[in-house]
């Protein structure tokens, strides 16, 4: 018998066999020469912010031998329950990218490190109390708040120009009521003085309320939270399901969509205003078409001013990571005034920084960077971000109660027994 | 039987809707990756780009290394499916030839596996991967990625095995041929559209597996194609629309060109020629 050829197929797959085998000889090692290696994974992702953290990351890594950082690249999709599993299989990155309003659970549960003893004084005295209040849970710190974001109204400038509206500054903000008026001013003719993208209408509504004097959540003096719809709750939702419903100056068909559906319409001009996060100014920059004239507006202000709450974004250390003095270190150098100024302009988003937010690049009328920059001091922790429950009754109880009320389909009293009594009915269940 | 006119007409308006509903999303893919930022911002949007460009895929590999992602997934779906095949076809064949407890025990419990939620296997997964220091590695992706098609690989392929008569075995067997013979020539061949069709399926299932792939891979370099797309996406659900369609785009064109070469094989009439006339 002669021995044949192996066959191509064969062939092919003893070919894979090796690359596979190959690929997985590559895995990156803890320390290299005896040197500390830093696992960082980055959740920045337009190509602006991207490339200041990396060449952040170069600047430490060329000016700190004995204490290497590794850039990773992580992603906002699913970072919770990546992060979840590398924990609990002792993986995690040494410095974790993420949200104030993500924390909770990862703190509670032990992962993340304290860092009250750790944190230079240059950067907790340049970062605002409140915003160290977003990433304090029982009596640690367990992250370092660096951006944030307002909601902002984004407005067609000539339709508001035309219309012959006061047009609001930081300084001379509209009202709830008054904002109402004008969008009524701005409406007819099939176009909407307003487009509410209110796919996630729980984070918009508790945020924005506490303009009004809105706080939903009360601890007892037991340390429970318990929801009350009072008074200042009621301003925002109902000012909304009031144009959509009663004067028919906000658009009915974006309550569901996400804020970058709105913009073809802004665009449009369909809705002459839309209320967004202050970063989708990049998206309005890239996309807007030629001669598209927009300006950025203070979001209306209530009993409390132009208060708003907002979840940073944040850097922690794992509880893990056996190198905690020189994860800090990488995140005091990381968070310097002019480096924290560089990821706030690639990410269009503001600096928690005092100092960051001095700089004269975030002062610019630009792009309305100004007006940002203006609301900085307004911006409060987002209401429910220590909330044990909160992800089960904003998915359970206050996203339908409140889509329910924005599209006409229930009434305020139903929104509010809604809220209270069912939402503290799930709440009861993580307090025992 | 012959088919009325009126009744063929049907047929051929269902198949053409049908048609029309599955290569909806793939044509709309197609157009947003060649429409520049002004137009997908447009009010009104349009089947074919009105200034088509080639932007979206230029950014699409400037901001992310695609190509070496795009070979991961290639190397962890291709070896995915070959080894799910190979160690499927012998269990199938056991499970549809012998009947008794064990073997309707293990179909059992190949039904009910299917009902375990991803999240729900993970952590334990990652731990045992992590003791076999097979984390942060394609060999790990790709045992995952086998245990995860294997029960519906089996389940597929019993089927096939079901379908070729046994009698075929048995003259197989008169005419002189050995078990391994009998398997080799007589089986083997009847059952290469069923193990091509299960092949494309494990292949497939492993080329868009994005959450496993998530968790396991670490490394920038390893890292798979579905993850990579979703670096397009930023917080709360914001979407760099055009290069993250255009990268999509090219994720799907290998999976259709690995179902254009099977595809024949697939419907090639199972028992074509199998009994002498």
């Amino acid at each position: 018998m002669t021995r044949t050829a192996p066959s191509r197929a064969r062939v092919l797959v003893a070919a894979l066999v090796l690359a596979l085998l190959l690929a997985g000889c590559s895995s990156g090692g803890a320390r290299e020469d005896g040197r500390i290696t830093l696992r960082f994974q980055s959740l920045a992702w337009q190509q602006e912010s991207v490339e200041a953290t990396k060449d952040l990351v170069e600047e430490w890594n060329a000016s700190h031998p004995e204490v290497r950082v590794e850039y990773v690249q992580g992603s906002w999709d699913s970072v919770h329950d990546q992060l979840l599993t590398s924990f609990e299989g002792g993986e995690a990155p040494d410095i974790v990218h993420d949200a104030a309003d993500d924390l909770a659970d990862f703190a509670y549960g032990g992962h993340l490190a304290d860092l009250t003893e750790l944190l230079p004084e240059r950067l907790t005295s340049d970062i605002p109390p409140l915003a160290w209040e977003s990433v304090t849970f029982g009596d640690g710190v367990y992250g370092v708040p660096f951006l944030q974001e307002p909601r902002v109204l984004i407005a067609d400038a000539a339709r508001l120009k035309e219309s012959g509206v006061r047009v609001p500054t930081p300084a001379r903000p509209w009202s709830w009521a008054e904002f109402r008026e004008v969008t009524k001013e701005l409406s007819g003719d099939g176009r909407y003085g307003v487009a509410w993208p209110l796919k996630e209408p729980v984070s918009a509504t508790l945020n924005l309320s506490l303009s009004a004097g809105g706080r939903l959540f009360h601890r007892g003096a037991d340390g429970k939270a318990t929801v009350r719809f009072e008074e200042g709750d009621e301003v925002v939702p109902r000012t909304i399901h009031e144009q959509v419903n009663t004067d028919r100056s906000a658009s009915p068909t974006t309550l569901g969509s996400g804020g970058s559906d709105t913009l073809p319409g802004l665009f449009a001009g369909k809705y002459a205003m839309v209320p967004l996060g202050f970063s989708y100014r990049q998206q309005i920059v890239q996309q807007a078409p030629e001669g598209f004239e927009w300006q950025v507006l203070p979001a209306p202000a209530g009993a409390a001013g132009l208060a708003q709450g907002v979840s940073p974004q944040t850097l922690s250390v794992a509880e893990d990571c056996p190198h905690k003095k020189e994860a800090v270190a990488f995140l005091d150098f990381l968070l310097q005034p002019r480096n924290m100024v560089r990821l706030a302009l690639g990410d269009w988003m503001l600096p928690t920084g005092r100092r960051a937010l001095a700089d004269p690049a975030l002062r610019t009328p630009e792009h309305g960077w100004a007006t940002g920059t203006a609301l900085a001091a307004h911006l409060r922790p987002a209401p429910a971000r220590s909330v044990r429950g909160y992800p089960e009754w904003k998915d359970k109880v206050a996203t339908p109660a409140l889509q329910e009320y924005y599209s006409g389909a229930i009434g305020l009293g139903e929104l509010r027994e809604r809220l209270e009594k069912d939402g503290n009915l799930v709440l009861a269940r993580y307090q025992r | 039987m012959r088919t009325r006119p009126a009744a063929r007409a049907g047929q051929y308006a269902a198949l053409l809707a049908y048609l029309v509903f599955l290569a909806f999303p793939l044509v709309w893919l197609a157009s947003t990756a060649f429409k520049p930022p002004t137009e997908l911002a447009g009010l009104h949007p349009t089947w074919i780009p009105q200034d088509p460009t080639l932007a979206n895929f230029r950014q699409a590999f400037d901001e992310q290394p695609l190509l070496r992602a795009a070979l991961n997934s290639l190397l962890t779906a291709s070896a995915a499916a070959v080894v799910a095949v190979a160690v499927a076809t012998p269990m199938a064949y056991v499970m549809a030839r012998h009947r008794g407890a064990l073997v309707r025990a293990v179909t059992g419990w190949v039904v009910v596996s299917q009902a375990f939620p991803f999240v729900l296997l993970i952590i334990p997964l990652f731990l045992v991967l992590r003791n076999l220091r097979l984390i942060d590695s394609l060999p790990g992706l790709v045992l995952v990625h086998v245990v995860w098609a294997l029960p519906f690989a089996l389940w597929m392929l019993t089927g096939y095995v079901r379908a070729v008569p046994a009698e075929l075995e048995e003259a197989a067997a008169v005419d002189g041929a050995g078990r391994l013979r009998t398997l080799v020539s007589v089986t083997a061949p009847l059952l290469a559209p069923g193990i091509a069709a299960t092949a494309l399926f494990a292949f497939v299932t492993a080329w868009n597996e994005f959450f496993f792939a998530l968790v396991l891979l670490k490394t920038p370099e390893q890292q798979t194609l579905p993850v990579l797309l979703t670096r397009f996406i930023g917080a709360e659900g914001v979407a760099d629309l055009g290069p993250l369609a255009a990268a999509a785009f090219l994720a799907t064109l290998p999976s259709l060109l690995v179902f254009a070469l099977i595809q024949r094989r697939i419907t090639g009439s199972l028992l074509a020629g199998a009994v002498k006339g």
